[in-house]
């Protein structure tokens, strides 16, 4: 800035720059915001020998005063803990029955269970637990194991057929393609579609229904009501786990496919599957 | 009203003190630096109506602010019975009878919208009165002159002490005024907090150290900001700080009352009176004692005129009066006027601006001043401007006293399950299902009884209450709490028709016959197989 300009009214220096005319005085700063200024050179000195800051080869500078995130969400987590005031210890010596009657650990249990349902269980059950084909909606009343906590529990805990857990519930329903001729599956089918209300050709039914008792109510129960001993559904109800469909049906019974759940309870532990069934316990199909 | 009246018209035998005294902020200054050192300001201690005006208003004000949180008010045994609490911690806000859940915070909104309208109310009536009277600012600041005088002296002694080397007794007065700043300091941060826990249990607390930190850096804060905004700032505050100020220029008109000097009546200002009178010259009623400028706490000299540090404290109104009355003038040499009168009177001395003031213009030979004059008329403050104002102002204020009268305290809020959106169940009945929130918004715990309205098929189970289906449930809801109900609508498969079909939820307190009810849909599949 080679030529010195001074603004004529006010007598002051002028920065040299000229925008149509129009100049800028070159008023000294406020004291006030120099030494601001200063205080922020000392204050961002200080952090950086404080504070993680200065990168070197392989690390960075740890800082005076040791902090870390990490150290940081891992106290954060600490203390939500103690906040619980002990509540999930609670819920780990409690019976299921016990939580249930009990308004503040099932308040808990309720809402630490539909977390880990979000996490754990959703790729299978959605995120609403109304499942889909082939994998069962958990809000209705229709169970293959039972409704109540309990057998909920249990469930959960150690899956459905299981490939490593000993407890795990195991039943298999045998491929009647072996056993009954094409014509006869169609005659069963027909008769378990026309057990829910939708007429079929009473030829078929009839002989359907002689087939269904020699072959399924062992399982299904006389009344085609299911078994939950066995996983056995009722196949006489609204509710169906897969299509409601003769052609599925037919196919279901020549190779019938299975379900498999895990077993969480070595993957989640017992409190958290004791709130994962009360959870489930408390859509609105619970028993 | 005739404002420039004495007790003694006339006699002009007593003689006037003058003050060497020089307007800190003078208007069209010679440019300073920006960070010039502040010129100091040892405002003379006033004596007259407007001083004993905001006294009353100093303890006035004082008095609600330090007082309050300490009124108790019943509210029975389920809410606390401090009539102005601020419950931050459970969300309510107690006002005497009145209870305010988060919800209903458009009460607080409503009453700032009549502050906002209040002060513009009355500024264009009666100039920056809040900046003179009420102002917080303003009130600490004089109640910290006020023990500045008192330890310290008046303005010359307080000249003189500050003038003068270190030395036990410049010592002493110094610690004596800035610890005696400190406690008032400290008392007006430990207020702040009593409005927002029980006073007694938190002032116990505060004394024996079982405080929240909270509790101790607010007060902290605020003794910190009191001592340095009201002690050592002072008018840097008003003049630098504050936007009122300078939104003030929008709320003033020319029938607003401002703190004028009268210079159609006062000039040419002379300290020789007597001898320029006897010169033939021109002599206005100023005698240019200065009174006015040496009790101004904001060091201006109202005679140049109304001007942004002016906070109209009337102060020097005061300072005149006395003059006036020593030298047996009318008082209202300065007083409260509006820039019209001004105007007018000016025009009456000036003859129209033609000539420079002149005295006898607007005097008649006795010396009392002309019929053509004009005073302040009260009617003034009635205009469309301040109608408007107020008229806003009792709109809001009505439709506030409307909306508290008419508001419920029994509320029901429904959140309707969205995923799944119906249930099928094993009988081909559906299912949907509702989160229910009872509001009882009384301290008293209340009996409610939920029922629907419509959908004469479907019936309803509550988790935790019941597992027999219904359609009628008695509650218990805690007193001034809320209660989450998870209800499930069952509705036959018969029953099953249009895609979706419209009931009501019910909440009703049979003993005080509130109720409230909400809309809800029953969701179907319809066509759907």
């Amino acid at each position: 800035m080679a030529d010195k300009h001074i603004d004529e009214i006010s007598g002051v220096e002028t920065t040299g720059h000229e925008w149509d005319g129009i100049r800028e005085l070159n008023n000294p700063m406020p004291r006030w915001w120099v030494w601001t200024f200063y205080a922020t050179i000392v204050w961002a000195l200080g952090y950086t020998i404080l504070y993680p800051a200065w990168p070197m080869v392989s690390d960075a500078t740890r800082g005076a005063l040791g902090y870390s995130s990490r150290a940081d969400l891992a106290a954060d987590v600490e203390s939500a803990r103690i906040a619980t005031g002990g509540i999930v210890e609670k819920i780990s010596s409690a019976s299921l029955d016990e939580i249930l009657a009990d308004q503040q650990l099932s308040q808990f249990a309720t809402a630490g269970g539909a977390a880990a349902f979000r996490v754990n269980c959703t790729p299978c059950h959605g995120t609403g637990a109304s499942g889909g084909q082939g994998y069962p909606n958990l809000n209705d009343d229709e169970w293959l194991w039972g409704g109540d906590v309990n057998a909920i529990y249990q469930s959960i805990a150690h899956g459905i057929r299981d490939s490593v857990d000993p407890e795990t519930r195991v039943s298999e329903m045998p491929a009647f393609a072996d056993m009954l001729k094409p014509e006869e599956v169609r005659q069963v089918s027909s008769y378990v579609v026309s057990l829910t209300g939708t007429p079929r050709d009473p030829s078929l039914v009839d002989a359907g229904k002689q087939l269904f008792a020699d072959n399924c109510i062992s399982c299904h129960g006389e009344k085609a009501e299911g078994n939950r001993d066995m996983g056995a559904p009722n196949l006489g109800d609204a509710i169906w786990l897969k299509v409601r469909d003769e052609a599925e049906i037919a196919k279901q019974i020549q190779s019938p496919r299975h379900g498999v759940m895990p077993a969480w309870a070595t993957r989640l532990g017992d409190a958290t599957v004791k709130q994962l069934a009360v959870y489930v316990h408390s859509l609105g199909g619970g028993e | 009203m005739n404002l420039y009246t004495s007790p003694a018209l006339g006699s002009n035998d007593q003689t006037v003190e003058r003050i060497d005294a020089q307007p800190v902020h003078p208007p069209g200054a010679p440019r300073q630096p920006l960070y010039e050192k502040r010129k100091k300001i040892f405002p003379k201690k006033a004596e007259g109506r407007f001083r004993r005006f905001k006294w009353i208003v100093m303890l006035i004000t004082l008095g609600i602010y330090y007082l309050t949180p300490w009124v108790r008010w019943d509210r029975g045994p389920f809410a606390p019975d401090q009539a102005v609490l601020i419950d931050l911690a459970n969300r309510r806000f107690y006002f005497f009878f009145i209870e305010i859940w988060p919800q209903e915070f458009f009460f607080v909104a409503g009453l700032l919208v009549m502050a906002g309208f209040g002060l513009f109310l009355l500024t264009s009536a009666v100039g920056r009165a809040w900046c003179g009277y009420a102002c917080p600012q303003t009130v600490w600041v004089d109640l910290f002159l006020a023990v500045e005088g008192f330890i310290e002296g008046d303005r010359n002694a307080r000249m003189k002490l500050d003038a003068a080397p270190w030395s036990f007794d410049k010592l002493w007065k110094r610690v004596a005024k800035h610890t005696t700043w400190i406690a008032i300091a400290v008392a007006t941060g430990g207020a702040w907090i009593f409005y927002f826990a029980d006073a007694p249990s938190l002032a116990f607390e505060f004394v024996t150290g079982q405080a929240a930190a909270i509790a101790y850096s607010t007060v902290a804060i605020l003794t910190a900001t009191t001592y340095v905004l009201g002690g050592l700032m002072r008018e840097q505050v008003c003049i630098y700080m504050c936007p009122w100020p300078r939104i003030q220029g929008a709320m003033l008109d020319e029938s607003s009352l401002v703190v004028t000097y009268n210079d159609w009546r006062g000039e040419p200002r002379s300290r020789h009176a007597k001898k320029a009178a006897a010169a033939g010259q021109a002599v206005g009623d100023c005698v240019d004692c200065n009174a006015c400028v040496a009790v101004c706490p904001m060091g201006i000299d109202i005679r140049d005129g109304q001007q942004l540090a002016c906070i109209t404290c009337a102060l020097c109104i005061d300072a005149c009066d006395s003059v006036m009355d020593k030298i047996g003038k009318p008082r209202g040499l300065i007083a409260y006027a509006t820039l019209e009168e001004y105007e007018s009177n000016m025009t009456l001395a000036t003859n129209g601006g033609t000539t420079s003031i002149d005295p006898s213009r607007v005097r008649n030979a006795d010396g009392t001043f002309i019929d053509n004059i004009r005073h302040f008329n009260w009617r003034v403050i009635f205009r469309p401007r301040t109608l408007l104002y107020f008229g806003v102002w009792s709109a809001v204020g009505l439709g506030l006293v409307f909306a508290l009268l008419s508001r419920d305290r029994l509320e029901v809020n429904v959140l309707h399950d969205r995923n799944p959106q119906f249930v099928l169940e094993s009988d081909g009945s559906i299912r949907n299902g509702y989160t229910i929130r009872l509001l009882n918004m009384i301290p008293e715990p209340r009996t409610i009884m939920v029922s629907m309205e419509g959908l004469p098929e479907a019936t309803m189970k509550i988790t935790g209450i019941t597992d027999v289906p219904g359609r009628l449930f008695a509650v218990q809801v805690e007193p001034d709490k809320t209660l989450a109900l998870k209800v499930f609508v069952t509705l036959p498969k018969e029953a099953i028709s249009a895609q979706t079909n419209d009931f009501r939820f019910i909440a009703e307190d049979r003993s005080s016959h509130e109720q409230d009810s909400y809309a809800a849909v029953f969701n179907t599949p319809g066509a759907k197989k």
